[in-house]
């Protein structure tokens, strides 16, 4: 018996983003007064990233009055376009189809400003009606409206360690300093939550289902130049540039202010494939251009996003226990979508915890399963997410070939797709052959090593790509964004929460990926064969966990990471 | 001797967030603020730190934290602070911008002070920040004790020390780096804290649930503030021209930080 303290409660969450705003929001609403605390890693309700356009009809359907006037950043979308973006640096490793492509285009003279604006947005793709927000203010404005009416309690700063496990059961939750235990555990911790991997490793997966595709987004906040007048609620999508594989966005707030990022997807087979390094690249694209420079960085941030969807849904409920939320599988990676799935998928599950509430039954598996698995089964979520399952898996053998399995996957409502099956990271030295020479990819490794950084910048600029020309207003180096716009702090008193679990691995690890993947460079090379972690760079986006091909790396829950209200 | 120590501390918006100053009808305010993260000011949560070490470390002391604020932001900053140290919210319901003179704050957390039950003025310590990350101007501290006739004040403090005759030792901050060395015969006192030396404590659920228990019965009761006095009269406002230059180290010595801050001052 633990002579840990213990608290005793009805309903413990873990994890404050959108699908626990709609959980709660839901459960406050409903008469019942069960006692519920939800726990939250980050310093604030508000520290989430995402830059967030959304069809919204999960969240419409729990505010229908809902003013986006009342959110700040958040309006209406107005205007969408997709665009392909030329390759102007010619650093950019496209295959010879695209570089028949793009010659085609300059040869018809297609293209303004080096992109092509897509006359046609597919029908799976836009966003009309929709609204345009940052999670962080949506979450502060669902946050303190939930705090506000007292209904249930958010405790941010409070990392959850694990689930309490007795037997097939989860009886609450394990805290640094204390155990919570409770009927109901809500597990909302997003795609790389240590509770919610515990539980895939306790509990398995679904047969045939597999997390195995995921993506680093990382997003600037940034002031527009006064010159610019484009429309709040505009609305870009763009694939093609800094890489083929790399897609990328731009919206427009209200106020002048624009969030502008990349997705570093897992398919995309660079070894060295730091997120922050291609973002700089990809503003500084002609076509961004004439609208972000001149700007200024207000805010930074990163995040894993779980790419494989409802393909890699783990179970969803079980004894004292439900899932929601992005950790569920609820994102939609053919519609670009994330975010009112999840929030539909909290309100889903707050619906089957009142019925079984008001019919006085138990929160088993079953009951679960018959309240809430089944509302969920039989939504717009989960038939949207079918039609999604295989729609990036020709990603896998190249970027056309995943063009054109997401438009057939998009087009035939999921009947047919495109199939390919991941592939391993090539070796470094592989990645640039025909560019530099083995030998010299090694020297500048080495180099770098030698001065405790990754080796990114180094090769990216040997391979052709130029070099950032700092401003310090919108451009500058990844330490200064830590500072200036990705607001990074952590407490002292914690210990680190990514280790490194195996030496050995890391001793036969060529590329180390986990150094140049990391969003903060809070992974450096270190002085021996196991890279370093510093804790006050980190930004919690766990690219490291799933970048280390060996599995080497434990990344727990802790304190501190972004203090950013605009991601 | 055991002490009743009231600490003063206010919320502000997150430091690292984007701050805008903006002109409305009703004066100046920040962009937003109402949806900006707040925290404890940072130096308020100084001398709550000290505050709570101090009364874990002498028995039968008793911390309340008197905070000003608008109600539903002090809730949801008390989530946060609350699992810092044992405390009782006094709260008070109002303005956290920076746009309020110390005379009405002063008079405002004075008057809250004043109405604690079975608070013993022989045994208070009113602690506070020296400074304020909204109000800068190092006075509302002493105007607090001012208003409550405490004539022992030491402001700019490090360190607080008891001693067995009920006296205690105070550092108080002077120029050149150096401490000047005070006895106060004992309370009451006013201590306007600089940094202490205690880290920020970890968050500790424990102490959080138990620190609730009465502080969201006093959020449901807090009352307006009352900010006496005739508020001032903004022209205009703007942000600090900034000049930044980063360089992230460790381990370096204080006299090379020095050094190298000089230099940079320099042009060199």
């Amino acid at each position: 018996m633990s002579d840990r303290p213990v608290l005793d409660i009805d309903i413990v969450c873990v994890g404050f983003g959108p699908a626990m705003g709609g959980f709660l929001t839901t459960l406050s609403r409903s008469g019942l007064s069960p006692n519920v605390i939800c726990y939250e890693r980050a310093d604030d309700i508000a520290f989430g990233v995402s830059g967030a356009v959304t069809r919204a009809r999960g969240i419409r359907a729990s505010f229908p009055d809902l003013d986006p006037s009342e959110i700040p950043m958040a309006t209406r979308v107005a205007h969408e376009k997709v665009l392909y973006l030329l390759d102007p640096a010619g650093a950019s490793r496209r295959s010879t189809g695209l570089r028949l492509a793009d010659r085609a285009i300059g040869a018809v003279r297609l293209a303004r400003h080096s992109a092509v604006e897509l006359p046609y947005t597919p029908p799976f793709l836009r966003k009309d009606d929709g609204l345009l927000f940052s999670i962080g203010q949506f979450n502060q404005w669902v946050g303190s409206q939930l705090i506000g009416s007292g209904a249930v309690q958010i405790w941010p700063g409070t990392p959850v360690s694990g689930p309490l496990i007795e037997g097939d059961r989860v009886a609450g939750v394990e805290l640094p300093d204390m155990d919570v235990r409770a009927a109901l555990t809500v597990v909302g911790d997003g795609p790389v939550g240590a509770v919610g991997r515990r539980l895939d490793e306790r509990f398995g997966l679904p047969p045939g289902h597999h997390p195995r595709e995921w993506a680093v987004g990382a997003k600037m906040v940034i002031d527009l130049p006064e010159r610019v007048d484009l429309e709040p609620g505009t609305v870009f999508h763009s694939f093609g540039y800094p890489e083929p594989e790399i897609f990328g966005f731009f919206y427009v707030h209200p106020e002048r202010v624009a969030s502008v990022g990349i997705f570093v997807p897992s398919w995309f087979r660079c070894p060295v494939r730091t997120s922050y390094r291609y973002l700089q690249h990809y503003i500084q694209h002609p076509y961004l251009w004439r609208y972000l420079e001149g700007g200024t960085l207000r805010s930074w941030g990163a995040k894993s996003l779980a790419e494989s969807g409802r393909r890699g849904e783990p179970y969803l409920a079980g004894d004292g226990w439900a899932r929601i939320g992005e950790g569920s599988g609820s994102t939609n990676v053919l519609t670009g979508s994330g975010v009112d799935e999840a929030w539909t998928t909290g309100t889903q599950l707050a619906e089957g915890v009142v019925e079984l509430m008001k019919d006085g039954r138990p929160f088993t598996r079953q009951n679960l399963e018959e309240t809430y698995v089944r509302r969920r089964r039989a939504s717009w979520v989960e038939a949207e997410g079918r039609i999604a399952e295989r729609a990036r898996d020709g990603f896998h053998r190249g970027v056309i070939a995943g063009l054109a399995g997401m438009a057939l996957a998009g087009m035939t409502k999921g009947r047919f797709a495109l199939g390919g099956e991941p592939k391993p990271m090539p070796p470094i030295a592989e990645y640039y052959r025909g560019r530099i020479p083995a030998d010299e990819v090694r020297r500048i490794q080495r180099e770098c090593a030698a001065k405790g950084t990754g080796a990114h910048d180094a090769l990216m600029e040997r391979a052709g790509w130029p070099e950032i020309a700092c401003d310090g207003k919108l451009l500058m180096s990844l330490q200064d964004a830590l500072l200036v716009g990705g607001k990074v702090q952590a407490a002292p008193g914690y210990p680190d929460h990514v280790r490194f679990t195996d030496s050995a691995a890391c001793e036969d690890c060529d590329a180390r990926t986990c150094v140049e993947i990391c969003s903060g460079q809070a992974i450096t090379p270190g002085t021996g064969a196991v890279p370093a972690f510093d804790r006050e760079k980190c930004v919690y986006c766990g690219a490291c966990l799933w970048n280390c091909p060996a599995g080497a790396i434990c990344f727990e829950a802790g304190a501190g990471g972004l203090h950013s209200a605009e991601n | 001797m055991s002490y009743h120590i009231v600490v003063c501390g206010g919320i502000v918006p997150d430091p690292l967030q984007t701050l805008e100053p903006v002109m409305g009808p009703a004066g100046p305010s920040l962009k937003n603020e109402s949806m900006l993260p707040a925290v404890l000011d940072p130096w308020a949560a100084h001398a709550l730190f000290e505050a709570a070490n101090l009364a874990r470390n002498v028995a039968g002391s008793k911390v309340w934290l008197v905070s000003l604020g608008p109600k539903a932001k002090l809730q949801q900053v008390m989530m946060t602070v609350a699992q810092k140290a044992p405390f009782e919210l006094v709260p008070i319901d109002g303005p956290a911008g920076a746009f309020t003179d110390p005379v009405g704050v002063s008079g405002a957390l004075a008057a809250a002070i004043e109405t604690i039950a079975g608070l013993d003025r022989q045994r208070l310590l009113v602690f506070g920040g020296w400074e304020s990350a909204t109000r800068g101007a190092g006075a509302t501290m002493q105007m607090v004790g001012e208003r409550l006739g405490i004539v022992d004040q030491f402001q700019g403090v490090d360190s607080l020390s008891p001693r067995d005759d009920g006296s205690f030792e105070i550092l108080e901050r002077i120029e050149g780096g150096r401490h000047q060395v005070s006895v106060c015969a004992g309370p009451p006192a006013l201590v306007g804290w600089a940094t202490g030396s205690l880290a920020e404590p970890r968050n500790n659920p424990q102490v959080g649930m138990a620190n609730m228990r009465t502080i969201m019965p006093a959020l449901q009761k807090a009352r307006a503030a009352n900010l006496q006095g005739s508020p001032p009269q903004f022209l205009s406002v703007t942000l600090p021209r900034q000049q930044r230059s980063t360089k992230v180290v460790k381990d370096l010595s204080t006299d090379e930080i020095a050094r190298q801050i000089a230099a940079w001052i320099n042009g060199d």
